[in-house]
């Protein structure tokens, strides 16, 4: 008999959110525009449907999918609650390969389905998570405190560079970098959502595979050791999972806060501590969580939008709150 | 169950890197006996060289084979489910149920943490009946006192049906009564062939429970065999100080250890 892969409760709000949300936006749609545009008859409210709102909703479920995921190994693997998809440097990365670009600029540079900003991020991110894996395994096993070390370290190191590098670009530059640095699905099209699944879903499809090496884990290191877990193989594959999870959703959206820490804890309360069922159920909360706040940015201020990572944390860090009071 | 497995450390050189000592073994071999126990004072190596066995550490020099290979060359799995490795502590991140910490014991057998193979249900039912805490199978690690938490990580490692079952002071911390329920079920699992090496720092139970004891010091091994030659006054002495009293049990013979008081 296989684990359940869902709670109803997360696949009611991931799939009410594929459905519902493409409707919510600044500009109202009409069904019957959609469902003729859908049948050949072209039409303002099917492009809107199609070619911004529903590439938009996927690519929230998928990134929010991916970060609560990434969250979720990494809580286990690090053994630290608080842990996140960019405790291990990714997001210090791709801020700095992101800014880099706009500094530079580099907007000239396109590689394959990326713009200059995306190729710049995701290199960041891939560099980042490059040195905190090869310190990692230069200091032997790959070893937790390490891991966090190194991942915390190249973290503020690329931020320091940001600072002093600041000092020297345009008010409009770097405006533009914190308003990509709050994170957004606001340019969202389906490239986006086809360069995102090519990082995210391998990253995904490593870390289910990894579940049931990451139980043991919980009860320690070295009983999982002694129980038959290859720490430092687990430990290497969550690291490149989580990183290319993380270093996708940065690529096209920015490193959008608190969804992989929020959904994961919310899921653990709902579905226990099995990794089998807090991996798959963390997609479906993420992704849900994630397209809400997105929706909820451009439907409260609405023509103007709120920038999606803003509003996670703004909802998301009560919300965490509110969780940790009442398990008290 | 399998033959007894054969455990042996060869020319071990280990040392920690900002140790004061290091653990010298020429030759030791575990797992011939039932019940075998390893004392010796705070910081002699006890732990380290458990955890030199189980393939958790990698010596400087000299090499560990289980039946002829060297462990760091078996895949964790393998090896786990041979030999199995209890820790002195196990710091649970969850709230686990006792039963899901005791099926994760099946993990070298592909086992779930919500078993569902009749092989994985049996072994966790055994274990749990072996600790006898079959009734709280339900509860949470933070609903048990420090003695049932202690049974639940032992049922973990028996679930695991391992050859040979290497626990770091499993009676660490506990009363006389836990103490003893433990070294019992220990006692018991290696009447019925499994074969154990635990540390131990309660000469007392060593001596009462284990068929033969290897004693440290320092990093080496200063005697090895039966309780009854090991836990002597000229022994003692050697490894702990002066401050202690071996004398014998008046109806068993057994040997007692009594820390000496001197004003």
């Amino acid at each position: 008999m296989r684990t359940k892969p869902g709670h109803p409760i997360f696949w009611l709000g991931f799939l009410g959110a594929l459905i519902l949300l493409p409707w919510i936006g600044a500009e109202p749609i009409g069904i019957r525009s959609v469902v003729s545009h859908l049948l050949g008859s072209s039409s303002p409210d099917g492009l809107i449907f199609f070619q911004l709102r529903l590439p938009r909703v996927i690519m929230a479920l998928l990134a929010g999918g991916a970060l609560a995921m990434a969250g979720a190994a990494l809580q286990v693997l690090l053994r630290n609650p608080l842990a996140e998809p960019w405790t291990l440097g990714v997001a210090g990365g791709a801020s700095l390969g992101a800014f880099l670009a706009r500094a530079a600029p580099l907007a000239w540079m396109v590689l394959g389905p990326l713009n200059a900003s995306q190729a710049m991020a995701l290199a960041g991110a891939a560099i980042a998570m490059g040195v905190v894996l090869s310190i990692a395994r230069r200091t032997g096993g790959y070893g937790t405190q390490t891991l966090l070390l190194a991942g915390i370290t190249v973290g503020v190191v690329c931020g320091g560079i940001i600072m002093v590098v600041g000092g020297f670009v345009s008010p409009d530059q770097l405006a533009g970098f914190h308003r990509w640095l709050l994170g957004g699905l606001d340019a969202a099209d389906w490239r986006d959502v086809g360069t995102l699944a090519m990082l995210a879903v391998p990253g995904m499809a490593i870390l289910v595979a990894l579940a049931g090496e990451l139980n043991p884990l919980g009860l320690g290191e070295e009983m999982a050791a002694g129980l038959g877990v290859d720490l430092a193989r687990v430990r290497r594959w969550t690291v490149i999972a989580t990183g290319l999870a993380a270093a996708g959703v940065a690529a096209v959206a920015g490193p959008i806060g608190f969804v992989g820490l929020l959904a994961p804890h919310a899921v653990r309360r709902m579905v226990g501590p099995n990794m089998r069922r807090v991996l798959p159920n963390s997609f479906l909360a993420g992704g849900a969580l994630l397209a809400a706040c997105d929706a909820a940015g451009r439907w409260a201020a609405a023509p103007l939008e709120i920038p999606v990572g803003a509003l996670t944390a703004i909802l998301g860090g009560p919300l965490f709150l509110w969780l940790l009071v009442r398990n008290k | 169950m399998n033959p007894a497995p054969q455990l042996d450390l060869d020319s071990i050189r280990f040392q920690y890197p900002e140790g004061a000592w290091n653990l010298h073994v020429p030759h030791l071999s575990l797992g011939g006996d039932r019940l075998c126990g390893i004392v010796g004072p705070n910081g002699s190596g006890k732990s380290s060289l458990l955890r030199l066995a189980a393939g958790l550490a990698a010596p400087d020099q000299g090499q560990v084979r289980l039946n002829g290979r060297s462990v760091l060359r078996l895949s964790r799995k393998p090896l786990a489910r041979q030999v199995g490795y209890l820790p002195q502590e196990c710091p649970a991140l969850f709230d686990y149920t006792v039963a899901q910490v005791v099926a994760m014991g099946r993990h070298a057998h592909g086992g779930l943490l919500e078993p569902k193979a009749p092989d994985d249900i049996g072994a966790v039912a055994r274990a749990l009946d072996a600790v006898r805490m079959e009734p709280l199978r339900h509860r949470r690690l933070s609903q048990l006192s420090g003695g049932e938490r202690r049974r639940a990580w032992l049922a973990s490692a028996l679930a695991q049906e391992p050859d040979l079952l290497l626990l770091d002071e499993p009676t660490q911390a506990l009363d006389l009564h836990h103490a003893a329920s433990v070294m019992a079920v220990l006692s018991r699992k290696a009447a019925e062939g499994l074969r154990v090496v635990t540390v131990l720092h309660d000469l007392n139970l060593a001596g009462l429970y284990c068929t033969r004891l290897v004693l440290l010091k320092d990093g080496r091994v200063v005697a090895d065999g039966r309780p009854d030659e090991i836990l002597t006054q000229e022994r003692l002495v050697e490894a702990y100080g002066p401050n202690l009293d071996v004398v014998h049990h008046p109806k068993t013979l057994q040997p007692i250890v009594l820390p000496r008081h001197e004003n």
